[in-house]
């Protein structure tokens, strides 16, 4: 079989299977917004006088509350049925399926999918950067009151320091620019070279403080570890927590130095030094096992969560939160008793 | 026997994705309609952050850092809803703060999901803020560590702290006594070990909750340098019914609202998954040696 006669046949039962879910009990897949009203005293300034300025909010609520709120009042237009929301969440259910899809095959639903969280990751990146970096910090600084006024009406007020240590971080980042320029490249290695050195000066230290020494320090356990009774520290150590925790300092200690013996090239691994080379090897692939096993389990909880909302929020199978009034998933409960 | 071990050999990889899949929605189709939970038990690790946040008296303020996106929701949702619920069920004073761009929208949801819905006494400004995000990752840590106004000179609704009574008494990040730090990658849990764990001198004390992936690189940090650790999605549902456990209504035949249990309930799907993963390397073994022996018995 042709893979677009394939796919054509795959999108054809989605589409049946989900029409089939449309036309039993509620339907599948709504979004409701409440209507909440807000307003803010805005205090009297030189250019303008004292006033109230409101607005309304929409606050997406489970379809339980506009179901009840229609029961009792079905004029009422506090809860209303979202086109937006809706929408959106019939694109993120597309989205997953389509993401999904690469596993049978790559496929255009897939490109379109890993293009659009691309740009739209592109395009976030560079809004945040903007807003949050750019307009509170460099504006901030050098046109503080323009700032004040249009944007950030609390922003403090920069010290001299301030403004001078923006004006040298503009200064290097529009020599980083020049990478850009077809002429005077090299500027930018300047500043290139600033953002090196002051990343190495920052990690060196810290990694020095964190991982070094306080990971050494950590590693010095006595081998044996005694564990007194908490009821009659007087009375002895307790046999079995003894043995347990003086096992793991050993463990601990042995295997620090065999991993150390094993990346230790200046000596052949051979005789005492293979042998612990060895023992080391299998502290490594405990290692790399207990990564794997954690990594496989983060997976599955993504994985996880992504079926879960296309049950739960797009098909309306399942309804853990109890979100809705009656559902598929309550009339199944009651059937499995 | 031969002829299975042929078709394992042959096998379609699509077949083990369609099996995954299976084994996922299964128990997550089951849960959902009978909303019965796995038991957990609560590791050392886990009780530890427990324990971190209990020690506390009403009113002491804790900075809870988002450094995660929805990316990495799944593993960690559960656990940002269960400490927050914790902490307001404390009384503590929550600084909420995100190293991520994504973080302060996450803060929101959770503030809604648990403090307002469930702690409607707590007042924003006073029980509880959202201070947002700041780029600069390690950079704003140090800045932290000698100034927290600089850090974060206004609140994410563009309050000055100064006038925030939350930070009352915070001028730096050593007068909290404890922070905590949900975390999916770079920056995070091992950034703030690094920066200012290291350089506060044992003011601070720390616990997190991290992705799966991030979990074997901070065993070693615990419990000196970390108290308290809750690893991937078991870790956040060990931990969530122990919060659970300690915050059950007298009334026992109350149940607990579904929010609170979204890490057990993924306990289903994990454990679908994994006894399929151990029957695939046990399938895939007896494939391999019994196609040694066959070469083995062909050369002889």
């Amino acid at each position: 079989m042709k893979p677009s006669k394939t796919w054509v046949i795959v999108v054809a039962v989605i589409v049946v299977l989900v029409g089939i879910r449309m036309s039993i009990g509620q339907g599948m897949a709504r979004a409701y917004v409440e209507r909440v009203d807000q307003s803010v005293e805005v205090k009297a300034s030189d250019t303008h006088g004292a006033s109230t300025e409101k607005w309304a909010e929409w606050h997406r609520v489970a379809p339980k509350k506009f179901e009840a709120a229609q029961m009792a009042d079905p004029s009422q237009t506090k809860f209303v049925f979202s086109w937006a929301n809706t929408i959106g969440l019939w694109l993120a259910a597309f989205f997953t399926l389509a993401i999904f899809s690469f596993l049978y095959r790559d496929n255009p639903g897939y490109r379109l999918a890993e293009a659009v969280i691309i740009g739209v990751s592109a395009a976030y990146w560079g809004v945040i950067g903007f807003w949050d970096s750019l307009v509170p910090k460099l504006f901030g600084a050098l046109t503080p009151a323009l700032v004040r006024d249009e944007v950030l009406p609390s922003l403090p007020s920069p010290t001299a320091g301030e403004v001078v240590a923006m004006c040298f971080a503009l200064a290097l980042g529009l020599m980083l620019l020049m990478r850009l320029a077809p002429k005077g490249g090299w500027i930018s290695l300047w500043p290139i070279a600033f953002i090196i050195g002051v990343t190495a000066g920052l990690k060196i230290v810290s990694h020095v403080e964190s991982d070094l020494i306080a990971q050494t320090v950590a590693t010095l356990k006595p081998l044996v570890q005694p564990v007194l009774s908490p009821e009659s520290p007087e009375g002895g150590w307790l046999m079995w927590p003894t043995i347990w925790a003086s096992l793991r300092n050993i463990l601990l200690v042995v295997g620090v130095l065999c991993c150390l013996t094993y990346f230790f090239f200046s000596v052949e691994h051979k005789g005492v030094a293979g042998r612990a080379a060895r023992v080391g090897i299998m502290y490594l692939m405990i290692t790399f096992g207990a990564a794997f096993g954690f990594t496989v389990m983060g997976r599955v909880a993504l994985l996880a969560a992504r079926i879960e909302f296309l049950f739960d929020d797009w098909l309306w199978l399942i309804d853990p939160a109890g979100k809705r009034i009656v559902e598929v998933a309550a009339a199944v409960g009651s059937i499995l008793g | 026997m031969s002829k299975f071990i042929t078709i394992l050999e042959g096998l379609d990889r699509r077949w083990i994705f369609l099996a995954m899949a299976i084994s996922v929605a299964g128990p997550i189709l089951y849960i959902g309609i009978t909303g019965k939970t796995l038991p957990e038990t609560p590791t050392p690790t886990a009780r530890a952050v427990y324990k971190e946040i209990e020690a506390l008296s009403p009113g002491t303020p804790v900075l809870i850092s988002f450094d995660f996106d929805p990316a990495s929701g799944g593993e960690l949702t559960p656990m940002a809803t269960s400490l927050v619920h914790q902490c307001a069920a404390r009384g503590l004073r929550m600084v909420f703060i995100a190293l991520w761009p994504l973080g302060p929208q996450l803060i929101d949801e959770t503030i809604k999901r648990v403090i307002l819905a469930d702690y409607p006494n707590l007042k924003e400004g006073v029980d509880y803020v959202n201070l947002g995000f700041q780029s600069g990752n390690e950079s704003v840590m140090k800045v932290m560590l000698t100034d927290f106004a600089k850090a974060f000179p206004i609140t994410k609704n563009g309050v000055a702290v100064g006038d925030v009574v939350a930070l009352k008494g915070i001028q730096r990040v050593d007068n909290f006594p404890l922070l905590i730090t949900i975390s999916a990658g770079y920056p995070g849990a091992k950034e703030w070990i690094q920066y200012v764990i290291s350089s506060s001198g044992g003011k601070i004390k720390m616990v997190t909750g991290c992705t799966g992936v991030q979990t074997p690189g901070l065993y070693p940090y615990y419990p000196v340098q970390l108290n308290g650790l809750l690893g991937a999605i078991k870790g956040a549902a060990e931990y969530e019914s122990l919060v659970n456990s300690s915050l059950a209504p007298k009334d026992s035949s109350a149940a607990i609202p579904a929010k609170y249990l979204e890490a057990q309930r993924r306990m289903g799907p994990q454990l679908g998954a994994h006894l399929l993963m151990i029957a695939l390397i046990i399938l895939g073994n007896i494939a391999f040696f019994a196609q040694r022996n066959s070469k083995v018995r062909a050369t002889s």
